[in-house]
């Protein structure tokens, strides 16, 4: 168990993170989406710019493994166009109306939230729909 | 002890954010990303008789993934339960006032507005149809805003600008037609 534990831990500074970020706000998303404020688009960026360069001195670092041993590969994204932006639209319908995104479902989840307990139940269930039309819509 | 309770600035939250990304390389050379936990709840709790292939795989394998998102739940639990912030949201004027046109009284009150989460057949049906859509949507582009936005976007991967365009111009669409419509 104990090779889990770095996992739960990063997991729960994650989820604190996003509640005290207010990532996990209707009114938040809202806002972004109105472009009222920059809070939402600087966590983003920032987020991204962060993530940039720590990869970069990740890729530079020598003898370059993780915790586990295992040597550090930064995996590739299956090519494609359509699925990326079908399904991309599809989520930010969800996304835009709704206000949760999927970290801040497990966070909101964790405050004790009823309604965003339906909403993970819905999620899973438009997952499990998705893997039974796979075959159907347009990759 | 302040800053346990007081919202956190974009500033601190969203490069600690970005650092998942190496962490998540560092811990076990995973890839930071949520929805696919999804899809591990789906092919646990696949009855044997609903044969979908998309969820045949041995899910204990991304056991570290589950193990995660539990960790964000307890995030939350003691960032929104414990360490609470008694103070509304700190909105814009423009949101304020936009909010208060579409009829919400105390905007920014709680994190989520009471009108659309508190227990009626009207909203969980809302956010269940909602919840359907995030569901879909993120296994058919393939990740959400963790897996594409931060992660994707941070290793320059072109798809993931492609999902990160869709989620935005979906976004757009439904908070500008669709929600303001829905609350008159």
């Amino acid at each position: 168990m104990t090779r889990y534990l770095p996992y739960l831990l990063t997991g729960v500074v994650f989820g604190f993170i996003l509640i005290k970020a207010e990532a996990a706000s209707w009114y938040r998303i809202q806002e972004m989406f109105h472009f009222q404020s920059f809070h939402m688009f600087g966590i983003l960026f920032s987020a991204i710019a962060t993530g940039l360069v720590s990869i970069q001195i990740v890729k530079r670092l020598h003898g370059k493994t993780a915790l586990d041993g295992q040597a550090i590969a930064i995996p590739e994204k299956t090519p494609g166009t359509k699925s990326y932006v079908f399904g991309g639209l599809i989520f930010g319908f969800g996304w835009g109306l709704i206000g949760l995104c999927p970290g801040p479902i497990f966070a909101l989840v964790g405050t004790g939230s009823l309604g965003a307990l339906v909403v993970l139940a819905g999620a899973l269930h438009g997952t499990w729909l998705y893997g039974a039309l796979k075959q159907h819509v347009p990759h | 002890m302040e800053w346990l309770t007081q919202p956190w600035p974009w500033y601190v939250a969203g490069p600690l954010i970005g650092l998942m990304v190496p962490m998540m390389l560092f811990i076990g050379n995973r890839s930071f990303g949520i929805s696919n936990n999804l899809r591990h709840l789906c092919a646990i709790t696949q009855p044997p008789k609903v044969d979908v292939n998309f969820f045949h795989y041995n899910w204990k394998e991304h056991t570290w993934s589950l193990i995660f998102v539990i960790g964000t739940g307890i995030g939350g639990y003691l960032a929104g339960v414990v360490f609470a912030n008694p103070l509304p949201v700190e909105l814009s004027l423009a949101t304020q006032d936009m909010l208060t046109s579409w009829g919400f009284t105390q905007p920014g009150h709680n994190l989520v507005p009471e009108e659309l989460f508190h227990t009626s057949v009207h909203n969980f049906t809302f956010l269940f149809a909602c919840g359907v859509l995030v569901g879909f949507g993120t296994r058919y582009a393939g990740g959400c805003t963790s897996g594409h936005a931060i992660t994707g976007l941070s290793t320059l991967q072109l798809p993931s600008l492609y999902a990160v365009l869709g989620i935005f111009g979906g976004g757009l669409f439904a908070s500008w037609v669709l929600v303001p419509r829905m609350l008159q």
